[in-house]
């Protein structure tokens, strides 16, 4: 009994450790930028914290941090509710109406290609593009950009979710008399709201995580937080715990909508990828 | 992944032969819905692979923000063949990829198990081991940056605890790469973890909880039942890895930018120096094309082998 019970003590041991190198670099982060920069130099254990990292990345003339969140904001969310309407369209016109199975296929081999190769190399034609027409350095340019770039994932998850949908019900409408629209709208859309939270939720976070395609086609007007979180980076005369208060800050919306929507995420995690 | 037609998506719910019938506004309906997809692969993806291809055959001016194209035939092509920075970076993408990769599974399968093995906090576990994967790279950079600092960092003051000298990671030649592999694990093994976690969670307990009682001790069950049941999964986890490994670049351009030297140079950050720092747009569209064939190439082998293992 004694050997069995030490033999269940060691996946918790394991776990525990795991849970600590995973959560630690957040508690240090955390107390970082609470610090002053002195206390941060001088690895002082005990100190006073303070609240002036957060109100100067947040507030101080000098700083675009909440200008870059809006931008952020702006992108993320327009290129999901793209993301949302196009994979939606498509997935329903590729699953339910009738074309022939390669089309499906070639979809999703296609998307699969342009999603694996580095996002860099789409980047520099996109900039090649969008110059001469005026888009780069614009919402415009980077919601087509990440809508783009997340568009596999949002028509993979689609397609795995309408397709779970019984036949009859189906059907049923178009017996009744719906229109293709309408079926698509009154019935598909309400029975998928799961696939069409998770698509959503998983597009706006890897938008507002995406930088070499931020990187080089945004200037200062449309900059996004992890473009601000670079350059701040690589100041010369870097102020630490404004770094590690600017980290924490940037970690915010993730952290909420994991703890908010953990079932859709890990749903939409393990769908989208195991394809 | 036992219903593999479905789980790739092909079209399960075909309509009856009897309303089969098509109109002619069905087929107006049908086509349309696909119109904004068209439009979005075209406009983004294959139009710009054709600027892509067509920039590697040139040598690219600006002016007045147009690019000027004189042709340069394969120069651009051949150049890489000498180039020593485009070498550097495939030797240590390669390096960097198979070295992360593999300590992710290691660490990703171990946790998966673990995590399987107990009952209390598996949500907690879960929530915790995903938040990696939901951040910024670039803020995983700037968080690693500050941990591996000489002056106060968590990294070294640790190893002090334990009676080791500091030492600067990201700075050295020898420890430059093995650092951003050591991120790139932290960033990257939470992701192992749920697929693989996923696969465990769906093995059959039956057969367990028989060779427990037949006397297999949790390693045997573990070595001899789980690992041969989750060997496709940790194939399909593999193979992805690999491939996003390959586009490593949000880390390296914050930690280190490349260096020390060429020690850390990736392809990514290779394709962008060359493209937007130091403006010379037929070279990048080269190394852009053959990042692409290759890779391209590499994804559809890995999807075949998926679709045969799931098609078993």
């Amino acid at each position: 009994m004694s050997r069995r019970s030490r033999m269940a003590l060691l996946p918790h041991g394991v776990l525990m450790l795991a849970a600590l190198c995973f959560l630690g670099p957040f508690v240090w982060i955390a107390l970082a930028g609470f610090k002053t920069q002195i206390a941060l130099l001088t690895s002082q254990i005990v100190f006073h914290p303070t609240l002036r990292n957060f109100h100067d990345v947040l507030f101080s003339g000098t700083s675009d941090y909440l200008h870059q969140c809006l931008d952020s904001l702006i992108i993320a969310s327009g290129s999901a509710v793209l993301d949302l309407a196009v994979a939606t369209l498509a997935a329903f016109s590729l699953n339910r109406m009738r074309w022939p199975a390669w089309c499906t296929i070639a979809a999703i081999g296609w998307t699969a290609v342009f999603h694996m190769v580095p996002p860099i190399t789409l980047a520099s034609a996109w900039y090649a593009m969008f110059r001469p027409l005026g888009l780069d350095n614009s919402y415009v340019g980077m919601i087509l950009a990440h809508a783009t770039m997340n568009l596999p994932l949002t028509l993979w998850l689609m397609l795995a979710f309408i397709a779970d949908i019984p036949t009859e019900i189906l059907e049923a409408a178009r017996i009744d008399g719906a229109q293709p629209a309408q079926v698509l709208w009154r019935i598909v859309v309400p029975l998928v709201r799961p696939g069409l939270g998770a698509a959503a939720v998983l597009a706006f976070i890897f938008s507002w995580n995406e930088f070499p395609v931020a990187l080089t086609l945004t200037q200062r007007a449309t900059a996004t937080v992890p473009v601000g979180v670079a350059s701040f980076a690589q100041d010369a005369e870097i102020q630490y715990p404004q770094m590690a208060a600017t980290a924490l800050l940037s970690i915010l919306p993730a952290t909420v909508l994991l703890l908010a929507a953990r079932r859709l995420i890990v749903k939409g995690l393990t769908v989208g990828a195991v394809k | 992944m036992t219903t593999a037609p479905r789980a790739i998506g092909l079209p399960v719910g075909r309509l009856p032969r009897q309303t089969r019938r098509r109109s002619s506004g069905e087929h107006l309906w049908r086509w349309g819905m696909m119109l904004p997809i068209l439009a979005l692969l075209i406009g983004m993806t294959l139009l710009p692979l054709c600027a892509l291809l067509i920039l590697s055959f040139s040598n690219v001016t600006w002016q007045n923000a147009r690019p000027i194209l004189t042709s340069a035939g394969l120069a651009n092509f051949a150049a890489l063949l000498h180039d020593s920075l485009f070498l550097a970076s495939i030797r240590n993408t390669l390096v960097f990829a198979a070295a992360a990769v593999s300590i992710e599974i290691v660490l990703g399968l171990v946790l998966a198990l673990a995590l399987g093995a107990v009952r209390r906090g598996k949500d907690f576990y879960t929530t915790a081991f995903m938040l990696p994967i939901l951040l910024p790279g670039i803020v995983i950079g700037a968080i690693w940056a500050l941990m591996y600092n000489p002056d106060f960092g968590i990294v070294d003051a640790s190893l002090g605890a334990l009676g080791l000298p500091a030492h600067d990671w990201l700075g050295n030649p020898g420890t430059a790469l093995g650092a951003i592999v050591a991120v790139d694990v932290w960033h990257w093994t939470p992701f192992c973890f749920l697929l693989l976690y996923a696969a465990v969670e769906s093995l059959p307990t039956d057969v367990f909880e028989a060779a427990r009682i037949d006397g297999a001790s949790a390693w045997q069950r573990c070595r001899y039942i789980a690992l041969p049941l989750l060997a496709p999964t940790i194939l399909v986890v593999l193979a992805f890895r690999a491939i996003i490994a390959f586009k490593v670049f949000d880390e390296v351009y914050l930690l280190t930018s490349g260096g020390p030297g060429t020690t850390t140079e990736v392809v990514s950050l290779t394709i962008y120096r060359r493209f937007f720092v130091e403006d010379h747009a037929g070279s990048g569209a080269a190394m852009s094309i053959v990042a692409f064939l290759v890779l391209g190439a590499v994804t559809l082998a890995a999807m075949r082998m998926i679709r045969k293992r799931q098609a078993r």
